[in-house]
Formats: C-alpha cells, sequence, structure tokens
C-alpha cells in the first residue's frame, strides 16, 4: 500500500438540474518523496479530487464514496473532526491564486502563525519566528520585515512563496499544489516550480500538482494521471505519457501544447469541441464526440465505457481501441506530426 | 464638517427667516413679551444684533457656542456660559444645560440598545448564512422583515399595552431613574425600550449580517482556512464574520449618531425625558434657541460618529491605510 492510496473515489452532486459526476471512480497512489501530476481540461474533476482527498468537497451536498488512504488511515468514512485535525498538519494545500486565498485582512504573518499553531501548542513568539524563518526558506527576502505586512503588500509570486510557507508550516506529509503556477507571470511560474521542487525534496513529502498545463507536470512529475469527465483516461510514468501516450485524449493535449524549442511552422493542434458537462457525461466513452478514432470501435465507443487496461510498457489508458491500432496510430500518425510542429 | 453644519444651523434659524421677510423686529419680538412697545422691540433687535450684517450674526453666534455670550435685553445683562446655544423662548432658561440634563436618558437609551441589536442582529444574522434555508433561517428573516416594517410608535405601544399594563412585567412608560442612584431599576425602567428600539435596528444588522456572511463564506480564504484545519466556529467567526464586518460598521456609525441626537419615536413612546422628547416639545412651543441647540447637537454627533467609523475604518481593513 502506497503513502496515500485512492481507491474507487467518487465525489458526486445533486443539483437541480441533476447528478454532477464531478469525480467518477477515481483510483490512484503516491509514495513520500514521490510526485504525481493530474492533468486535465476545466471541469474535468482534477480540483474536486483534491478537496475530496482533504475533506474541502462542499460540506453535506457531496456524496462522496470510496476509500482514501493516508498512512494506512482511511478517511471517507473517518468523522469530519478527525479529518480536520490531520488537514494543514499532516496534509496541506496550495491555492491557485495567492491574492483571493490569503485573508485580506490579516498579515501574511498573522496567518502563517495561525496554521502552525492550529497544530502546535507553542506561544505566539515561536510561531513568529518559525514563520518568520519558512519565509526566508521559500525565498522571500528580509522576511523579518515582511512577515508583518499584508497580501496586497506583496507581488504575486512573493505572495504564492508566502502560500507555500503556509501550507509547509506543519511540515505535511502530503502537499497538493491545486494550478499553483496559473495566476503567475512566466518568469515566476519557473521560480515557484523549482521551489516546489526543492522543498519537496528537503521535506520528503508526496506531491500532488494539478494543472492543465502538461508543461507543469513534465518538469516535476514521478507519475501523471490524464483526468477527463471525472474519470482517469491515462495514468502511468511521466516518461511514458510523454513518449509513449496511448489515448487520443492525452495525443491531443500534447498537440495542443505550445513548444518554444521547436520551429514554428505549423498550427497547434487543439482538441475539437468542448469538455462534456459532468451532469450529462457522454453514453460509452466520454471523449468519443470529441474523440477522431471514435468510428473505428464498431459503435462500442458511444455505448460501452470502456475499461482503464494495461498497456505493454505497464500504464494504464482506458480506451476501447485495441494495443495494436493505437501503438500504430501513435508511431505512424501522431508522433510524425508532433516532432515537427 | 461641524463647521459647515454650523453654518447649516445657522442659516436655517437665523438667516432663512430673513430672507423670507421676518423684519428684525419681528425677530426680536419673540424675544420679548407681547405686551412689549414697538419702541422696546426695535431696542431689543439692535441690542440683539440683528440688524448687523449676516457675517458679523454669524460670527457672534460661534462666539457663542465657544467663548459665550452676553445677553442685553435692555432689563440687564445676561451671561451666557460658553456653548451657548441661546435662550428658550418659553422658559428663559439657557438650552445647554436643559440639554445636558436630558443627555443621559438619551445616551442611556442609545447605549444599551445599541448593544442589545448588535449582539442580537450580527448573531442571528451569521446563523441564518450558516444555515441558509432552514426553518431558523425563514423564520428569524421573517422576524427581520417585520422588525423593519413595523414603525416603533406601533411595535411601542403594543408592547406597553402588552407587558405593563397587562401582565405588569415592565413599569409603565415615562419611569426614569438615574445610573448613579439605582442601576438595577435603570436597567429595568429602560429595559422595554432597550428590547422595542433594538428589534427595529437588529432586523436590518440581521439582515446586512446574513447578505455579508453568504458573500465572504463562499470566498477562496475561507477555503484556506478550513484547509488550514482551523475550526469551523473558528473559520467562521475570525475569517468570515471579520471580513463582513465593515459594512456593518458603516451602518452602526450612523444609526447611533442619529439615536445619540434623540430617539425622537422611542421617546416619546415611552414617554422618556430624553433628547428627543426634549426636540418634539420644543418644536410644538416654537421654541427656536431649544430646536436649533438640538438640530446642533444632533448634527454635531452624526459628525463625529462617521469620524470615528472613519477612523475604525483603518482599524478593521488593513487596505484603507494605505490611501
Amino acid at each position: 500500500m502506497s503513502f496515500l492510496d485512492v481507491k474507487d473515489l467518487q465525489i458526486h452532486f445533486p443539483t437541480d438540474d441533476g447528478l454532477v459526476r464531478a469525480v467518477d471512480g477515481l483510483t490512484f497512489g503516491i509514495e513520500r518523496g514521490q510526485t504525481l501530476g493530474i492533468v486535465g481540461e476545466s471541469g474535468s474533476g482534477k480540483s474536486v479530487t483534491s478537496l475530496g482527498i482533504l475533506g474541502l468537497h462542499k460540506g453535506g451536498r457531496a456524496k462522496i464514496s470510496g476509500e482514501i488512504w493516508l498512512d494506512g488511515e482511511e478517511l471517507v468514512a473517518a468523522s469530519a473532526e478527525h479529518v480536520r485535525t490531520l488537514r494543514g498538519k499532516r496534509m496541506a494545500m496550495i491555492f491557485q491564486d495567492p491574492l483571493s486565498s490569503m485573508h485580506p485582512y490579516y498579515t501574511v504573518g498573522h496567518q502563517i502563525i495561525e496554521a502552525y499553531r492550529i497544530h502546535h501548542d507553542v506561544s505566539k513568539q515561536v510561531a513568529r519566528k518559525h514563520a518568520i524563518d519558512l519565509l526566508g526558506r521559500v525565498g522571500i527576502p528580509e522576511p523579518a520585515g515582511r512577515v508583518d505586512s499584508y497580501p496586497h503588500e506583496f507581488s504575486g509570486g512573493m505572495r504564492q512563496r508566502a502560500m507555500i510557507a503556509m501550507a509547509l508550516s506543519c511540515d505535511p506529509e502530503l502537499l497538493i499544489a491545486d494550478e499553483p503556477t496559473t495566476a503567475l507571470d512566466v518568469t515566476v511560474q519557473a521560480q515557484i516550480l523549482d521551489l516546489m521542487r526543492d522543498l519537496q525534496r528537503e521535506f520528503n513529502s508526496a506531491l500532488i500538482i494539478i494543472t492543465h498545463d502538461l508543461g507543469v507536470v513534465a518538469e516535476l512529475s514521478d507519475d501523471i494521471l490524464v483526468m477527463y469527465g471525472g474519470k482517469c483516461v491515462e495514468y502511468g510514468k511521466a516518461d511514458d505519457i510523454f513518449y509513449n501516450p496511448e489515448h487520443p485524449y492525452t495525443w491531443g493535449l500534447l498537440g495542443s501544447m505550445p513548444r518554444l524549442d521547436r520551429e514554428r511552422t505549423e498550427r497547434l493542434m487543439p482538441i475539437k469541441g468542448s469538455p462534456p458537462s459532468l451532469i450529462n457525461v457522454p453514453a460509452g466513452c466520454a471523449f468519443h464526440p470529441r474523440c477522431p478514432y471514435a468510428d473505428r470501435t464498431e459503435g462500442r465507443a458511444s455505448t460501452e465505457v470502456p475499461d482503464l487496461a494495461p498497456t505493454e510498457r505497464g500504464h494504464l489508458v482506458r480506451c476501447h481501441m485495441t494495443r495494436t491500432e493505437r501503438r500504430t496510430l501513435w508511431e505512424n500518425e501522431i508522433k510524425p506530426v508532433l516532432e515537427t510542429q | 464638517m461641524l463647521i459647515v453644519i454650523s453654518m447649516v444651523t445657522f442659516g436655517i434659524f437665523f438667516v432663512v427667516p430673513q430672507w423670507a421677510g421676518s423684519s428684525p423686529e419681528a425677530l426680536a419680538s419673540r424675544y420679548v413679551g407681547r405686551a412689549a412697545t414697538p419702541e422696546t422691540v426695535a431696542l431689543v433687535a439692535e441690542r440683539l444684533g440683528f440688524n448687523d450684517p449676516i457675517v458679523v450674526q454669524y460670527g457672534r453666534f460661534l462666539k457663542g457656542i465657544f467663548a459665550g455670550a452676553e445677553y442685553d435685553y435692555g432689563a440687564g445683562v445676561e451671561q451666557c456660559p460658553a456653548p451657548c446655544l441661546g435662550y428658550s423662548f418659553i422658559s428663559g432658561q439657557p438650552v445647554w444645560p436643559d440639554l445636558l440634563d436630558r443627555m443621559p436618558v438619551t445616551f442611556s437609551l442609545a447605549i444599551g440598545a445599541a448593544f442589545l441589536w448588535v449582539v442580537f442582529g450580527v448573531s442571528v444574522g451569521v446563523l441564518s448564512a450558516l444555515r441558509r434555508g432552514s426553518f431558523f433561517d425563514r423564520l428569524s428573516m421573517g422576524t427581520a422583515l417585520a422588525g423593519v416594517s413595523l414603525p416603533i410608535f406601533f411595535t411601542g405601544m403594543v408592547s406597553l399595552v402588552v407587558f405593563s399594563y397587562g401582565l405588569g412585567w415592565t413599569p409603565p412608560g415615562g419611569a426614569w431613574t438615574d445610573l448613579t442612584e439605582n442601576p438595577a431599576e435603570w436597567a429595568y425602567n429602560l429595559l422595554l425600550p432597550w428590547i422595542t428600539l433594538a428589534f427595529l435596528f437588529a432586523a436590518s444588522y440581521a439582515r446586512l449580517t446574513r447578505a455579508g456572511m453568504l458573500e465572504t463564506m463562499g470566498e477562496d480564504y475561507i477555503r484556506t482556512a478550513r484547509a488550514k484545519g482551523l475550526r469551523e466556529r473558528d473559520v467562521v467567526v475570525k475569517h468570515g464574520l471579520r471580513a463582513a464586518l465593515t459594512p456593518i460598521l458603516t451602518l452602526f456609525g450612523i444609526d447611533f449618531g442619529l439615536l445619540i441626537g434623540g430617539a425622537v419615536l422611542t421617546e416619546t413612546t415611552y414617554t422618556l425625558p430624553g433628547l428627543g422628547q426634549f426636540a418634539i416639545l420644543a418644536i410644538r412651543n416654537q421654541d427656536l434657541p431649544q430646536v436649533m441647540g438640538v438640530v446642533l447637537f444632533a448634527a454635531g454627533f452624526v459628525v463625529v460618529a462617521s469620524l470615528i467609523v472613519d477612523l475604525l475604518y483603518a482599524v478593521v481593513d488593513p487596505r484603507v491605510r494605505l490611501s
């Protein structure tokens, strides 16, 4: 059993328009010191997954089932109060937009001190020293002076560093970063990603990075899980996913990724159509209305949900096409185009 | 602001009557008896300075407030110590000491009611927001709607009929004991007016708090607070309510400032000898110096209250401090 084990996780929201299957049968695991990248478009269920692990999915309204094992402890059936005591201490989260995610009326230091003192019975002075120390470690210059600044007095990159410092305040063993660089300038993005990699090594924590940007996970991840319509469509080692992807959706994601190291002779290849509504997920394979190869499955694409099956290399793919079909398509049609792009 | 108020008040009570055609003699006639001869009236008008240019009169008015004034009625010079707001037409007494006498009543009423309405209004608002759509939410918001809509002379009268004359739990209107004399009786006498007045205000505070809480509890920083592992109670109070407090503070400054100037309806309903009742009597008697005194005093308090609120803003919202 891994350090974090998620088994058949389902998070559904009953609404007036119908049941929203935000996460529908998700299974994955991650060890300490490893990084998992969860990739998908907006509305693929990746953020809900992370909130679900922390027990932060919208309280009474959401229906959650399946199992979440954190270091041998099951969280779905655990009491809300017990999960609260783990939150911030053993598992912490870095949010997307550091400006709106930090309280505008409290100083950065106050918010870090608060996070630390929830789980540690120490004086304010001790917690303050800890906060200054943390701010220094995440690369904020003059931490002793900046500790009393308000979030609005920080730049975007500094705010995200402060947010990371807050998440790290209790040395969490599991760190979830939900689109940690989306709200930042491109130049700052790389710094923040470097920082997260360094800190992860230092703390030896399990890191889940949630993003729609394959470039972000390419740099950091050991494993990659691609989500579509609340389900995992491809899951495996980062190298496999990048060099031998077998799901047409992953091909699409790779095709829509701008590459600066290639000549811009061709246009990007965006995926046609838009992500499915999670209330009316298309029958059969959720991706089939947008899949250019759906006609090769003798109609099963729109009737049967494909299984998540292992490929020759051992990573998992949810696709009706046969292994050989996928391999041939990748080698002959997709890879050459991506390489000339 | 205070200067503007003094100018406006002065304008209303001294300048407008002259524009409206009142001669200096007509103004002066209010200060002398009915039997005065035209000569006496003219003399008094001259001595009181009604023939002087308006600027000079305004200067004298201000000087009276800050340094005191001397009135020469012809029959002798009367000293009016600072803050001199003039003499009552009816009683002949200076206005300021009368105002001072009535202040404790209005202060007691306003402070007690404010305490009640803030505590109840805000907590009901918070609970309603947290249990949105529940029976409690519907009941309290229905009650709040009634509270906002029902005028105080209705709720006040009904409460008097039920609790004082019917059940005999509270004293009938008009009872007043000074706090320094007997604190228990002071509170007992004011209980019904407090509750009635607080009901009116608590209603709007509950609605405002509920709306504010519904908004802030959906913010990202609330999710962050929860992600830290903070107890739900602390999430609600320290993070949610803290952010929803700003508009409540604004409203409170205005409401409280207005109330200090005289809770006219409440004091009239319960016949409490406060500033509001004083104002009503003064208006009924056409006792202009008294009316002017109350207006000036009340307006001054609204300004002072808004000033305090503005200063508190900087404490409550650090983002205001920069600008």
